[in-house]
């Protein structure tokens, strides 16, 4: 039997459909303003045996999809992170609007978790934000903050904040890459307080588009000093997640 | 809307316009969050009816006490004695303050970061909505929070009717010595008020009818402990909301019917959510009317609220007041006795609290506690975190909301309540 997992978030849609545990299909797009539209589009020419949703357009899917089961992102990030890695115990999710951290029990039960305010700070739209304003690519992003030889400090993590202290920098003529590495630092900043909130020890699955970033990874093992492992496709993981559960429910 | 009320509300004093709007906005979240909800004891149909003259019938009734010569007293906080007010011939009402209103005012007044609930209380005031607060011959303030506090200093240059009451701040012998006078100068000033003094007698009365009211709500929570549950939280919440408006006997021989109801529904295993469904316990700061967000987003995401650790709950509720002294004086330290055993954050420490939300906890079964702090509530969201811990370190998984009257997170706290339920139910 074909189980499929949606995961419906403010900037993307992710599918992935699995059998007999194995992934045998993921697909990806931008969830634009419409977000069951897109999913729809998504799943055209798929054939599967149920399908659950996750990420914050799950409810808007249930009720356009017929027979559509939900399930909540941390649920879900939990599941995937759990079959990517077998013994993992705390997972970071950065999305690109929201942020959670989970702490799970030896047999993979959800024992506590975080999730970050309603603002952009410490997500992936804060970085999506900055790399503009400092004329990078998202994906040139992380690697040119890899460069910087030195640590600026930038205090605030609110978007609107850290904006005007880089305006500042930039006009003090400080070197746009270390202005990028301060902006990093302050997304882990924020991550590992919320990662301190749930658990102290042991290695990190990190999840979600910003797990992409090599220097969010490196600051954050740096700055923890515990392992970060990235699953092999970190944005896939709630949709995994999502179509695990429906397919170990199928065979309970 | 009869025209007997529309010039009721304008001899008050009221915005009519705005007025309008609030009627508007409290009828329709009603309609949304308590008359959908299925399987409700018929008993309930009472609470509808109070909630449907919660600014009609009942604000005509406290004029008829007034035009017979009764005072009415307006109350913020649950340490303001009840059955003193009663004994002196008051009437004693709580001000809500469980929605925003007219913030932009408001913002005039107090700063941003003030709590839901003291900005609430004000918003009521300046846009003059409230009908509670402008039949009220006395408002009582009282010195808790510092929040509190301070806004009774702005909140004495709007009306001029406020009385504010110290309130000690450790459980002392020194802060029940206070406690206790400042019950004493709180009787003088309701009898100077109502010209009336109070006697044995009347004390003891009002303390009987004050504990009956207690008495039907202990009923009522105990009954909550029947899986299936056989009352909503919503609907329990809201008897602990109207035990601070109604006429106490009328409330407690409303509240008692019910309860007949539901042993009935119990004895058939009848209950509002099938069995088995999730049970939390609420902790933290008290929900006034109409501030029902995130009990309905509990119990429409899959879960039962078994118990309120709230001043609105059992908090406010908890503990009879002994009847038994034969003077006024015995009877007054019985009622500082009583009062003094609220465990509200505003003392330091606060062992009390953490050891009823445990037995609390197993009393109501519950399988989790969801801690409530408004947001900028310094008192309640320090203790939560020790709450949290504790909680933890029993076994007993907590989550921990801080949010304000607004709208704009619901999906976001929707989203962390159902996970809480995925994980009890894990
Ligand atoms: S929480 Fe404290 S200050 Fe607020 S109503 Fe209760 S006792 Fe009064
Ligand atoms: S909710 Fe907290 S801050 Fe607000 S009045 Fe009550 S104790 Fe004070």
């Amino acid at each position: 039997m074909i189980f499929a997992g949606i995961d419906i978030g403010s900037r993307t849609v992710e599918l992935v459909l699995v059998e007999g545990g194995r992934v045998i299909e993921s697909r990806q797009s931008e969830t634009g303003f419409d977000p069951v539209f897109e999913a729809k589009k998504l799943l055209e020419g798929l054939e599967f045996d149920g399908i659950m949703a996750t990420g914050y357009g799950r409810n808007l899917f249930e009720n356009a999809f017929e027979n559509a089961g939900t399930v909540t992102e941390i649920k879900a990030h939990a599941t995937g992170a759990r079959a990517e890695f077998c013994d993992a115990g705390t997972v970071l999710d950065i999305g690109g609007q929201d942020s959670k951290a989970i702490r799970l029990d030896n047999s993979g039960r959800i024992k506590k978790f975080e999730m970050n305010d309603r603002c952009a700070a410490g997500t992936g739209k804060f970085l999506e934000i900055m790399a503009e304003n400092l004329g990078f690519s998202l994906d040139n992003f992380g690697p040119a903050a890899l460069t910087a030889k030195k640590d600026l400090v930038i205090n605030s993590m609110c978007t609107v904040f850290a904006e005007s202290e880089v305006t500042s920098l930039i006009a003090r003529g400080a070197d746009r890459s270390e202005i990028a590495r301060a902006l990093h630092r302050s997304v882990v900043r924020r991550a590992a307080g919320m990662l301190g909130r749930v658990s102290s020890s042991g290695p990190i699955v990190f999840s979600g588009g910003v797990a992409k970033n090599a220097c969010i990874r490196e600051l954050l093992s740096d700055t923890l000093e515990r392992e970060v492992m990235v699953p092999r496709y970190p944005q896939m993981v709630g949709a995994l997640g999502a179509a695990l559960i429906l397919e170990s429910r199928a065979f309970k | 809307m009869s025209d007997d009320n529309t010039s009721m509300w304008k001899n008050l004093g009221l915005d009519l316009k705005a007025h309008d709007v609030l009627l508007g906005v409290l009828g329709q979240a009603y309609q949304d969050i308590y008359l959908s909800q299925e399987n409700r004891p018929r008993g309930m149909e009472y609470f509808d009816f109070v909630m449907s003259e919660i600014h009609g019938l009942r604000i005509k009734e406290l004029l008829d006490e007034k035009e017979k010569k009764r005072k009415i007293i307006g109350s913020y906080c649950v340490f303001v004695p009840e059955e003193i007010a009663l004994a002196a011939n008051a009437t004693l009402v709580g001000l809500c303050s469980g929605a925003d209103f007219a913030v932009e005012q408001v913002e005039k007044y107090l700063p941003r970061n003030t709590c839901s609930l003291i900005k609430s209380s004000f918003g009521f005031k300046l846009a003059k909505v409230c009908p509670y607060l402008e039949c009220a011959d006395m408002i009582v303030g009282e010195n808790t929070c510092d929040g509190k506090k301070k806004a009774y200093e702005t909140m004495g240059t709007l009306v001029d009717n406020l009385y504010v009451m110290d309130l000690p701040q450790m459980k002392s012998d020194n802060g029940r010595k206070l406690l206790r006078s400042e019950y004493d100068r709180f009787k003088s000033a309701v009898e100077e008020l109502t010209g009336v003094e109070i006697s044995v007698d009347s004390l003891k009365e009002a303390i009987r009818t004050v504990n009956e009211k207690r008495a039907a709500i202990h009923r009522l929570s105990q009954l909550r402990i029947a899986d299936p549950v056989p009352i909503s939280g919503l609907d329990a919440l809201l008897a602990n909301q109207v035990f601070f408006y109604d006429n106490p006997a009328r409330f407690t021989q409303s509240v008692n019917k019910i309860c007949d109801e539901l042993e009935e529904r119990i004895s058939k295993k009848k209950g509002v959510f099938p069995e088995k469904t999730p049970r939390i316990l609420f902790s933290g700061c008290p929900m006034a009317v109409p501030n029902w967000k995130l009990p309905w987003i509990v119990e429409t995401s899959g879960a039962v609220i078994v118990g309120e650790e709230s001043c609105v709950g059992e908090r406010g509720t908890r503990n009879l007041t002994d009847d038994s002294g034969k003077t006024v004086d015995a009877l007054m330290d019985a009622v500082a006795d009583r009062y003094f055993k609220i465990d509200c954050a505003i003392f330091t420490p606060n062992q009390d609290r953490r050891d009823h939300i445990l037995e609390m906890t197993r009393a109501y079964k519950a399988d989790g506690v969801i801690h409530y702090g408004l947001q900028f509530c310094q008192p309640y969201n320090m203790e939560s975190i020790p709450v949290e811990k504790l909680l933890e370190e029993e076994g007993i998984p907590c989550l921990r909301i801080e949010t304000d009257y607004g709208m704009e997170d619901v999906g976001q706290i929707k989203t962390r309540v159902e996970a809480f339920i995925e994980q009890i139910q894990d």
